[in-house]
């Protein structure tokens, strides 16, 4: 809670993002690697991205750098279920 | 055990070797490529040269990946396609026997023929050793000069840009990619690239090449205005590499013809990506596109056939999501008309699909940096632009794609209404 009461916008994705997991969409993605290039932690999320499956990589810190990064727009967040209840 | 030869190292060629190792894990599969570095993002080659990668990265699959396609390569360049024997001839790597054979050779840059064009410091973009040309030639180069249109023509000057080099752009017409954008996004491109310090060259066209010792010097307009320069890279589109499929007697147009299946006008032949022209049983039209997504998605659906699966390609609405001076950019459907000048044949990374602009209400919200136009047909949105804020982005390629009912809302799109807002409301409410 005394985090949320300072929420920068940063931290306010942040928030967001540890909900949620990165999935990439195919028919945008055209396997240019910044993604991979990028994650901190050396996760291939381009190789997810070829094989259409969700960063379900138990390392993924879901900083976003991925996500930002991509200049395609093929990477987006997306709430994981135990999340999701709390939103209805 | 069925004998599968693949030509081409690229999208299409990989996703075939995938399917068909997944349908059928006896089959000898044979991969043919010429090019050196094998398979990479060419979409990616702009992005190295702006150093947003480096070199190595551009490599898509690792040794592990690979491995479970256990596929045989044969690097070489197949220089004769005999469909009676079956066979295909690679030049001095020998001659392989095929079951079925899928073409997925690609699309290289049309040649220019301006006088000198034949000269060191003249480029394009088509593959990864085009891309390490630029970058070597720039480090002893002060000036470039960019010819052509299109998306690959804006990500040359781009990446020129970035390689610390005097840019000048040269363009046929009034503005740049006059048959996909409309004028108001020219002039955001354009305003955005002469900030950063590029020269735009309107209403230009060149006459020669100027060099000394078979190396450029520079650029003489047809209005008879000279340019120093070192590099002259050129983007002026792409034609589809068909001259095996030609020579064989297979059908051909603009690239190679297929039907849905892929399959072309020999039965055991497929094609797929670039270089395939694939007719629609329905309409009886046919189209290319110049799309890593379509080229990958043909590559499966020929595969798929190949082995004995029958699917058909359904053709997608178009898109392309590029970053164009800087400005995040989605292309969905139908959103121009007409020609470009700066273009003999169609760009890469492109659609023939974008300049077909039916009956349609164009409507467009600006501000300084985000602009959104809407197609807008009778019952539903038949393209998009978005540039800028990226919102709306997969909210309108839902939209589109799934060719969305949007009568409820038609009346609510006019001139002056908040656009934007209308579209992602409506989006909201249709997804929840
Ligand atoms: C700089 C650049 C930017 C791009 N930007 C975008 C973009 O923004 N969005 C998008 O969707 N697409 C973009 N594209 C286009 C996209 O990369 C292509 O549509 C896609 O690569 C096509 O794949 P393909 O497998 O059909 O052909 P290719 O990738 O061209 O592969 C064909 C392969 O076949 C080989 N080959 C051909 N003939 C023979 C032969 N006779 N013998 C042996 N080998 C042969 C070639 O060497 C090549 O390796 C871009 C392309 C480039 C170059």
């Amino acid at each position: 809670m005394g985090i949320e009461l300072s929420l920068s916008n940063e931290s306010k994705h942040r928030e967001v993002m540890a909900t949620g997991r990165v999935i990439p969409v195919q028919s945008r993605c055209v396997q240019c690697g910044i993604c991979s290039f990028n994650c901190p932690i050396g996760i291939d999320v381009r190789r997810h991205a070829w094989m259409g499956e969700p960063i379900d990589d138990s390392h993924c810190l879901t900083c976003g750098e991925c996500v930002w990064r991509c200049p395609r727009g093929a990477l987006r967040f997306e709430r994981t279920e135990l999340f999701k209840r709390e939103e209805a | 055990m069925t004998r599968y030869v693949v030509v081409g190292t690229g999208v299409a060629g990989v996703a075939a070797i995938d399917t068909l190792r997944s349908r059928d894990c006896n089959a000898e599969i044979t991969l043919v490529g010429d090019d050196p570095h094998g398979f990479y993002s060419r979409p990616g080659l702009a992005y190295y040269l702006t150093g947003e990668i480096p070199e190595k990265q551009l490599t898509i699959f690792t040794k592990e990946d690979w491995k479970p396609l256990n596929s045989k390569y044969v690097r070489g360049n197949a220089t004769r396609l005999n469909p009676q024997k079956h066979q295909l001839e690679i030049g001095s790597a020998g001659t392989l026997t095929y079951d079925r054979l899928l073409l997925a050779t690609g699309s290289v840059a049309v040649p220019s023929s301006i006088p000198g064009a034949d000269m060191q410091g003249v480029v394009k973009l088509d593959d990864f050793d085009d891309a390490r040309r630029i970058v070597s030639l720039a480090r002893h180069a002060r000036s470039a000069v960019v010819v052509g249109g299109g998306i690959i023509a804006v990500e040359l000057v781009e990446g020129l840009k970035a390689l610390g080099l005097k840019v000048h752009y040269f363009l046929r017409g009034e503005r740049y990619w006059p048959n996909v954008l409309d004028e108001n996004e020219s002039r955001l491109l354009e305003h955005r690239l002469t900030e950063d310090g590029v020269i735009f060259h309107f209403q230009t066209e060149t006459a020669e090449i100027l060099g000394k010792n078979g190396k450029v010097a520079g650029i003489r307009t047809t209005k008879g205005e000279t340019i120093r320069c070192e590099i002259v890279a050129m983007g002026i589109g792409v034609k589809a590499r068909m001259e095996l499929a030609k020579a064989a007697g297979l059908a051909t147009e603009r690239g190679i013809l297929t039907n849905e299946t892929m399959q072309t006008s020999d039965p055991d032949i497929f094609a797929a990506g670039d270089v395939s022209q694939v007719r629609e049983a329905l309409s009886g039209q046919s189209f290319m596109d110049t799309l890593w997504h379509p080229a990958r998605e043909t590559g499966r659906i020929a595969a798929f056939n190949m082995a004995g699966v029958s699917k058909t390609y359904k053709r997608k609405v178009a898109i392309n999501v590029v970053r164009l001076a800087g400005v995040m950019t989605t292309i969905i459907g139908a959103v121009g008309s007409g020609i470009d000048d700066d273009l003999v044949s169609v760009a890469r990374g492109s659609s023939e699909t974008w300049q077909q602009l039916p009956n349609t209400i164009s409507m467009q919200s600006n501000s300084d940096v985000n602009h959104l136009r809407l197609m807008i047909g009778e019952q539903s949105l038949l393209g998009a632009m978005v540039m800028g804020d990226q919102k709306l982005s997969w909210p309108l390629q839902d939209l589109i794609s799934s060719n969305a009912d949007i009568t409820s809302i038609r009346h609510l799109l006019h001139p002056g209404a908040a656009l934007g807002q209308i579209v992602m409301d409506f989006w909201s409410n249709l997804v929840k």
